[in-house]
C-alpha cells in the first residue's frame, strides 16, 4: 500500500442534493467515489494525488435500473453484476451483458459501476463500446441543473470529458432498439478472464429489407478514448447484407482508429485485429 | 504409506486460514522497512539526497557504510553487494542503495518517495548480443559469468559427410515465478546472554543459504544466527537465492534500529527486483543420415545472467547438460555461456536452465523432421536413448529406458494420429479457427548437477517426542509441493507406522540440520533417502537400547519412544548423504554422471488458434511421465498440473517487458499468468519404474513438468498453422501475428 | 489531514468497533486492526483475489474497499467458514483433493467458491471457472480446485 493515508479524506453525503451542495461549495476539491475499483488501484499504487473523496455509494438516487416503453435507464451506481442479472438488459442489450461479463472477474463486477466505467475515461473500458453501439445518452447533474449529452459526444480526448468539476454523472439512458436488430460484441483481452482489452468492438445494426438501415459501431482500446467507428459505419450504411462491402469497410475502419503501442499490445496488433473483428462481425451480419 | 494419497499435513491450517505466513506473524513494536533502489541500469552513485517534509530523525537509515561484516551476498560466487555505497558502481536498475524503516508504514512510503539519488550514468549492456560484443565491457575480462564446454566424440568431420545438416536458433524470454505471496522477511537482532543474536523469519526456500548470508553480512559465528522458515505462499525457485538479499536487508534494519523489522515487498517491487527465469538464446546444428539417424549435434547455449553471477553458473550447468536432451548422438559439442547484462539478476525458477535448452531441442526436432520429410514421431523414435547408450557427458543409461513406449502412451491418450488426420481436413476450410496437436519428449536430471550433492553433504534426522510421536528434522521447506506430507510418509513407511504418528519439526536452523536447499527436485529423492536411513537408525537405536522389541505395533512403538525420551532426555538419529557407488563426475571436463538418475516424460498438447486475433487456446493436454515410484499420487498430480500450467503460461502469455533495464509490466494486471478459464483439464499419467536411489524408488518430480509444455504447445501451433518462424516463447498473440505476416507478406 | 472514523462492522458474526483512517483498506482493517490474518494480500490491485471476502453477501477484493465503505457492513472471512472445529464442506473438499497447495490463494478461493455454491448449487466446470476467474492460483493449475468444488457442491446440494 503506497498511498499516504492522511492525504485522503472523504465525505459521505446522505443525498444527491447534499452531494451537489458540497461540490458547489468547494468546486474542484472532490473526487467522486463509486465502487472504487479504479480509484483504489491508483491509490494503492501511490499514484493518486491527495484529495477529498465524495462517496456516492450510499446515494439511493443513483441506484437501480428503470424500464419504460422506449428505453432503459441505468442509475450511475448500477454494477456489472446488476447488468448481468437484469432480464431487460439481456432482452434488449445483449452486448451490455457481454461487456459486463467480460469486465474483470466477479469481485470487480460486484463493485464496479457503469458510471465509474464511463467517467474513469479509460480507452480500454468495456461497456463504452456497447453504449456507443446502442446510442446511449448521459444525464449529468450539477448545482446549475441537469443536462443530457449524447454519449458519443462525451469523450473529448485522452481522459478528457464533457464533465464539469461540479458535475456528477447520474443516469445512463439507452433507447431500446426496435425492429430487426443485430448485436455483436467481442473483446480481445490479454487472457480469457480478468483481462484488460487490447481491442474491443461492439456493434448494433437494424436491418430493413435486407439492408443495413441503421448501424453504430463502438471501439475500445484503439484511440485515446472509446470511439464510434463512423467511417466504417458510413461504408456500410444502406448496403445490402447479401453484398456487404467488407474490404471497403475494413479499409474505412483504419481512419476510425489511432492505436498506440503499449504494454498490452502493439498498435499494429490492435489495428489488424480490430479490422478482423469487423470482418467477423460482417460475416455474422451477412449470414443473418 | 508410500503410494497413498495422505492428505496434506498442514492442509487443515491452510483451509482454516490459521496457517501463519511471514506477514501474518504479529510483532509488537515492529518497524516497517523499505528499500530505495537505483532506477538507472548503470552508473556511479554520487550522493543520496533526503527530501523535505519528512521527519528523517525518526527513521532508521542503513547504507553500505553501516554494514558490520562483508558487503557481499554469499552465493556461488560472492560478487553481489547488499547495498551500493557512495562512489561505487550501480550495475542494474533495482540495485538497493538505502534501507529505511519507520513505525508508520504509510509515512515510510512517503519517505521512500522523498529520497533522490544522484547517479552519474554509464553506458549499459541490456541484451545478450551487446554483452557478447563487449559493448561495453561490464564484468570481468569478457562479460562472461560462466562458460561450460561439453564434448563427446568430434562433430567437425561429420558436417561435411552427413546427408543433412540443419541449423536453428531459438529464444526464450524471462519468466516471473509469480508465487501469490510476495517476498517477505521479519527480523530481530538483539543481544542474548551478552552476544548479538540475529534472527530472521521469512518466506524462504533455503534456510541455510540465508543463514550463510547473514553470517557473512554480520561477521558472526554460526550459533549467533538463526533462520526460521514460515509457511510459504509459493516459491518455484523465486525464494531460493533472493531471500539471502532481503533477509540481509531486514536484519540490517533490525540491527541498526534495535527493533523488530518487517520487510514485506508489495507486488510491484517484487516483480521489478526479484529473480526471474534466465532469458536464453540457443543455436543448434544437427547432422542426420539419410534415414534420419542423428549423427552430430552442436549447441551454442547462452543465458542472460544479469548483473551478478548469483546462481547463473549452476543454472547454466543444468541447461547445458540437458541441451542434447533424450537423443542418442555419437558426436556432441555443447558450448554454454552465461553473460552479464545490466539487468536485475535472474535466478532459480522451476526447471533451472533445462526448460530453455529443451525448448530449443524439442522445437528443433520437429523442424528437422519437416526438413527431412520424416514424421516427427518416427524421427524421435529412431534416435531415443536406450539402456546402454551414453549421453553427452558420457553418462551411461543403466536403467531399462523405454522412451518410445512413453511417447506412444501420450500420443494415444491425446488421440494424436486421429486428430492430425482430422485437422488436416478441417484446417484448410474457411474460418478463423485452426487446430493442431504437438508433443515434446524430455527428461529432467534429479537432484543437483554433478558433485552438488557431495558438496552439500546433507544431513537430516528423526527425533522422538515426549508423546511418543516422531518428528522429521530437515531444513527442507514446505512451499506447497507437499514436503511435510511426503517426508512423513517416507519415515512412516520406514518405521512401519501410520502417517499420523510422524510430523515435521518447524524449519528453524536452531533445531534442524542442513539437509540442503529445497531445490532441484531433490527433496523427496535425496533428503527422503537420508530420512529413510535415519528412521531405520532410529528404530535400531530403540531396539538396541531395549526400549523396543520387534515385531511391534504402532502402540508399542509409540510407548517405546515416549519411554526412551523420558529416560534419555532426547532421542535423535541422523543420516547423511553418501554418493552412491559407481557415480563419477568431473567438474572440469563436465564428464561423468551428471545426475544420479533422470525423470522422463512425453507431453502432448492440442491447440486451437483464432487467426482473427492470434489467440491460442490449449484445448487438451496430456502429461505422461516416468518418475520412479510415486510417493503420494494426489500431491504428485498437483505438482504436474501446476507445473504444466506454468509451462503453458511461459509458452503463450508470460512476458517480462523490459525498458532501460527495468521491468515495466511489473503489475499483476500486466504480467499475464493463466486464470481458471485459460487452462484445460490436464491428463496426468504416471508410469512407475522403481529406481533404487530414492526412498521406495522415488525420483524427482517438481521441475519436470516445467520443461515440456512450451515446446509441445509450439509444436502444436506449427501443426495448426503450417511453417512459420515459431522459434521463440512466449508466443504471444502479437508475436504470432508478426510471424503469420512474415509468411503472407513474403 | 483526515480524521479517523469510528468503523463498526460485523465480522464472522462478531460486532467490532475500530477507529481507523477513512481510507484504510478493509484488508488492513481485517489483518491489522482485527488481526484476522487469514485474508491475504497478493497484489493490492484487485487482480489476484487472495484478499477476497464476502461484504454484505457479495465477493469483493478487500484491498479495493476503503473502510468508509464498509461502515455497518457484514463481512465474512476465511476464519468464519468453519463451524468451530468442523470444516465446511468446501474446506473439507479442498483438504481431501489437495485444492490447497501453498495455501496462499486458498482463503480467497474458498470465499469465491462458497459464494458460487450459494448462487449456483450444482455448477458445471465452466461455471466454476467463471466464478473463480478472479482468484489466481499459481500452484495447482486449478484442476484440484475444480474437483474440490464439485465434491463440495454435491455434499451441499444434498437436501437438508
Ligand atoms: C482487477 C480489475 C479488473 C478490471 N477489469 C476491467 C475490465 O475488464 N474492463 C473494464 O472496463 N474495466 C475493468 N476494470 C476497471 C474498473 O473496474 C471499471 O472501470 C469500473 O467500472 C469502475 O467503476 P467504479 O465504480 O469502481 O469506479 P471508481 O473507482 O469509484 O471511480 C472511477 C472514476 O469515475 C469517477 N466517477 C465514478 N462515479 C462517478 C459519477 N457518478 N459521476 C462522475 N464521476 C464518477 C471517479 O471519480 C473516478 O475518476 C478493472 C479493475 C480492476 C481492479
Ligand atoms: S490483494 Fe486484493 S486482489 Fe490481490
Ligand atoms: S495453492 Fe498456491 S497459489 Fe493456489
Amino acid at each position: 500500500m503506497r498511498g499516504y493515508l492522511p492525504d485522503f479524506d472523504v465525505h459521505v453525503p446522505a443525498s444527491l442534493g447534499e452531494a451537489l451542495d458540497l461540490m458547489a461549495q468547494r468546486p474542484g476539491i472532490f473526487t467522486p467515489l463509486a465502487g472504487g475499483t479504479d480509484l483504489m488501484v491508483v491509490y494503492n499504487a501511490g499514484r493518486l494525488k491527495p484529495t477529498c473523496f465524495l462517496d456516492l455509494s450510499r446515494l439511493a438516487e443513483l441506484r437501480g435500473i428503470e424500464e419504460d416503453a422506449t428505453s432503459l435507464c441505468f442509475g450511475a451506481l448500477t454494477t456489472f453484476t446488476e447488468l448481468r442479472e437484469c432480464r431487460a438488459v439481456h432482452q434488449h442489450f445483449p452486448n451490455l451483458v457481454k461487456s459486463a461479463r467480460a469486465t474483470g472477474a466477479l469481485a470487480i463486477q460486484n463493485r464496479g459501476t457503469l458510471a465509474g466505467n464511463i467517467a474513469n475515461a479509460s480507452p480500454a473500458a468495456d461497456t463504452p463500446p456497447s453504449l456507443l453501439a446502442y446510442g446511449a445518452e448521459l444525464e449529468l447533474v450539477s448545482p446549475r441543473g441537469l443536462r443530457r449529452v449524447a454519449y458519443d459526444q462525451f469523450h473529448r480526448g485522452y481522459k478528457s470529458m464533457d464533465l464539469a468539476a461540479d458535475e456528477l454523472l447520474t443516469r445512463i439512458l439507452v433507447p431500446k432498439p426496435a425492429g430487426r436488430g443485430f448485436h455483436y460484441f467481442r473483446k480481445v483481452g490479454t487472457r480469457q478472464a480478468q483481462a484488460i482489452s487490447k481491442t474491443c468492438l461492439a456493434a448494433y445494426a437494424r436491418i430493413e429489407e435486407g439492408c443495413v438501415a441503421e448501424l453504430r459501431i463502438g471501439l475500445g482500446s484503439v484511440a485515446p478514448a472509446p470511439v464510434r467507428a463512423r467511417n466504417a459505419e458510413a461504408a456500410l450504411l444502406g448496403q445490402p447484407l447479401a453484398s456487404l462491402p467488407v474490404a471497403a469497410a475494413r479499409e474505412a475502419l483504419l481512419a476510425d482508429m489511432s492505436p498506440i503501442d503499449d504494454i498490452r499490445a502493439t498498435a499494429h496488433y490492435r489495428s489488424v485485429v480490430t479490422r478482423n473483428l469487423l470482418g467477423q462481425m460482417l460475416r455474422e451480419l451477412a449470414s443473418l | 504409506m508410500i503410494g497413498a494419497s495422505s492428505p496434506r499435513k498442514e492442509g487443515r491450517a491452510k483451509v482454516l486460514g490459521t496457517a501463519i505466513y511471514t506477514d501474518d506473524k504479529f510483532m509488537p513494536g515492529a518497524l516497517h522497512g523499505l528499500t530505495v533502489r537505483s532506477e538507472v541500469p548503470r552508473g556511479i552513485l554520487r550522493a543520496i539526497h533526503f527530501g523535505e517534509g519528512i521527519p528523517w530523525g525518526e527513521f532508521t537509515l542503513v547504507t553500505a557504510a553501516d554494514i558490520p561484516g562483508t558487503n557481499l551476498v554469499a552465493s556461488v560466487v560472492d560478487d553481489q553487494p547488499f547495498l551500493i555505497g557512495i562512489g561505487e558502481e550501480i550495475t542494474h536498475s533495482q540495485q538497493a542503495v538505502l534501507l529505511l524503516a519507520h513505525a508508520d508504514r504509510h509515512l515510510a512510503e512517503k519517505a521512500r518517495r522523498a529520497v533522490r539519488l544522484e547517479i552519474e550514468e554509464l553506458p549499459a549492456v541490456l541484451d545478450i548480443q551487446s554483452s557478447l560484443d563487449l559493448q561495453p565491457l561490464i564484468y570481468g575480462a569478457d562479460n562472461l559469468l560462466k562458460e561450460i564446454r561439453i564434448a563427446k566424440g568430434d562433430p567437425d568431420p561429420v558436417w561435411a559427410q552427413a546427408a543433412h545438416v540443419i541449423e536453428g536458433e531459438y529464444r526464450t524470454g524471462a519468466q516471473e515465478q509469480m508465487y501469490i505471496e510476495p517476498n517477505a522477511m521479519l527480523s530481530v537482532v538483539e543481544p542474548k546472554n551478552g552476544v548479538l543474536q540475529v534472527t530472521v523469519w521469512g518466506s524462504l526456500q533455503c534456510p541455510y543459504y540465508v543463514h550463510g548470508a547473514l553470517k557473512q553480512l554480520f561477521g558472526l559465528p554460526e550459533k549467533q544466527v538463526r533462520v526460521v522458515a514460515m509457511e510459504m505462499g509459493g516459491a518455484f525457485g523465486g525464494k531460493e537465492d533472493y531471500p539471502s538479499v532481503n533477509g540481509g536487508h531486514a536484519a540490517l534494519l533490525a540491527w541498526k534500529s534495535a527493533k523488530p523489522v518487517r520487510l514485506i515487498y508489495d507486488r510491484e517491487e517484487d516483480l521489478a527486483c526479484t529473480t526471474k527465469r534466465h532469458p536464453s538464446r540457443t543455436r543448434l546444428r544437427t547432422a542426420f543420415a539419410e534415414d534420419g539417424t542423428l549423427l552430430a549435434l552442436e549447441a551454442d547455449f547462452i543465458l542472460d545472467g544479469g548483473a551478478y553471477a548469483t546462481l547463473s553458473p549452476v543454472v547454466l550447468s543444468r541447461g547445458a547438460v540437458h541441451a542434447a536432451s533424450v537423443y542418442r548422438c555419437p558426436h556432441v559439442r555443447i558450448h554454454a555461456r552465461a553473460v552479464a547484462t545490466n539487468t536485475p539478476p535472474p535466478g532459480a525458477f522451476r526447471g533451472f536452465g533445462a526448460p530453455q535448452s529443451l525448448f530449443a531441442m524439442e522445437r528443433h526436432m520437429d523442424i528437422c523432421a519437416r526438413k527431412l520429410g520424416l514424421d516427427a514421431v518416427e524421427l524421435r523414435r529412431k534416435n531415443f536413448l536406450r539402456m546402454g547408450d551414453t549421453m553427452a557427458t558420457g553418462q551411461v543409461i543403466r536403467e531399462d529406458l523405454d522412451l518410445a513406449g512413453l511417447m506412444d502412451r501420450a500420443l494415444t491418450a491425446i488421440g494424436y494420429r486421429d486428430k492430425r488426420a482430422a485437422f488436416a481436413l478441417t484446417n484448410p476450410e474457411d474460418g478463423p479457427i485452426k487446430r493442431g496437436v504437438g508433443f515434446s519428449v524430455f527428461m529432467h536430471g534429479c537432484g543437483f548437477t554433478g558433485n552438488g550433492e557431495s558438496h552439500v553433504a546433507s544431513v537430516a534426522g528423526v527425533e522422538g517426542l515426549a508423546d511418543g510421536t516422531v518428528a522429521v528434522l530437515a531444513a527442507s521447506t514446505e512451499m506447497g509441493q507437499g514436503k511435510n506430507t511426503v517426508f512423513a510418509q517416507i519415515v512412516a513407511e520406514a518405521l512401519q507406522l501410520p502417517v499420523d504418528l510422524v510430523d515435521t519439526a518447524p524449519v528453524d536452523t536452531d533445531r534442524v540440520p542442513n539437509s540442503g536447499p529445497t531445490v532441484a527436485s531433490r527433496s523427496t529423492m535425496m533428503v527422503g533417502r537420508i530420512l529413510e536411513d535415519a528412521a531405520i537408525g532410529f528404530k535400531q537405536a530403540l531396539v538396541q537400547q531395549d526400549f523396543l522389541a520387534e515385531p511391534y505395533t504402532p502402540e508399542t512403538f509409540q510407548a517405546a519412544v515416549a519411554k526412551a525420551v523420558a529416560t534419555l532426555g532426547s532421542l535423535r538419529c541422523y543420516g547423511q548423504y553418501h554418493r552412491p557407488p559407481g557415480l563419477q563426475w568431473n567438474d572440469v571436463t563436465y564428464q561423468g554422471d551428471a545426475y544420479p538418475t533422470y525423470s522422463w516424460a512425453c507431453y502432448a498438447a492440442e491447440v486451437a488458434v483464432d487467426l482473427d486475433t492470434c489467440e491460442v487456446k490449449v484445448a487438451d493436454f496430456v502429461a505422461v511421465q516416468e518418475v520412479g515410484r510415486v510417493v503420494n499420487p494426489t500431491l504428485a498430480a498437483g505438482q504436474i498440473e501446476g507445473g504444466v500450467a506454468q509451462g503453458i503460461g511461459w509458452g503463450l502469455w508470460e512476458e517480462v517487458t523490459m525498458q532501460r533495464g527495468r521491468m515495466i509490466n511489473n503489475q499483476m494486471t500486466n504480467y499475464i499468468i493463466p486464470t481458471s478459464v485459460d487452462l484445460p483439464r490436464i491428463q496426468v499419467i504416471f508410469l512407475e519404474n522403481a529406481h533404487a536411489g530414492g526412498p521406495g524408488g522415488a525420483k524427482g518430480i517438481g521441475e519436470l513438468p516445467m520443461d515440456g509444455p512450451a515446446p509441445a504447445v509450439v509444436n502444436a501451433l506449427e501443426n495448426a498453422l503450417g511453417t512459420l518462424r515459431l522459434d521463440e516463447v512466449p508466443m504471444t498473440p502479437d508475436r504470432l501475428l508478426e510471424r503469420c505476416e512474415e509468411v503472407t507478406h513474403g | 489531514m483526515a480524521d479517523r472514523i469510528d468503523l463498526t462492522l460485523t465480522v464472522n458474526g462478531a460486532d467490532h468497533r475500530v477507529s481507523v483512517p477513512p481510507f484504510a483498506r478493509l484488508l488492513d482493517v481485517l489483518r491489522e486492526d482485527l488481526r484476522l490474518t487469514g485474508t491475504k494480500e497478493g497484489c493490492g490491485e484487485g487482480e489476484c483475489g487472495a484478499c477476497t471476502v464476502l461484504l454484505n453477501g457479495q465477493v469483493v477484493n478487500s484491498c479495493l474497499v476503503p473502510a468508509v465503505q464498509a461502515q455497518g457492513a457484514v463481512v465474512v472471512t476465511v476464519e468464519g467458514l468453519a463451524d468451530g472445529e468442523r470444516l465446511s464442506s468446501l474446506q473439507a473438499a479442498f483438504l481431501a483433493h489437495n485444492g490447497a497447495q501453498c495455501g496462499f490463494c486458498t482463503p480467497g478461493m474458498l470465499l469465491s467458491a462458497t459464494d458460487l455454491i450459494n448462487r449456483c448449487p450444482n455448477p458445471s466446470d465452466d461455471q466454476i471457472r467463471d466464478g473463480l476467474a478472479g482468484n489466481l492460483c499459481r500452484c495447482t493449475g486449478y484442476a484440484k480446485i475444480l474437483d474440490a468444488v464439485h465434491t463440495a457442491a454435491a455434499d451441499t446440494g444434498a437436501p437438508r
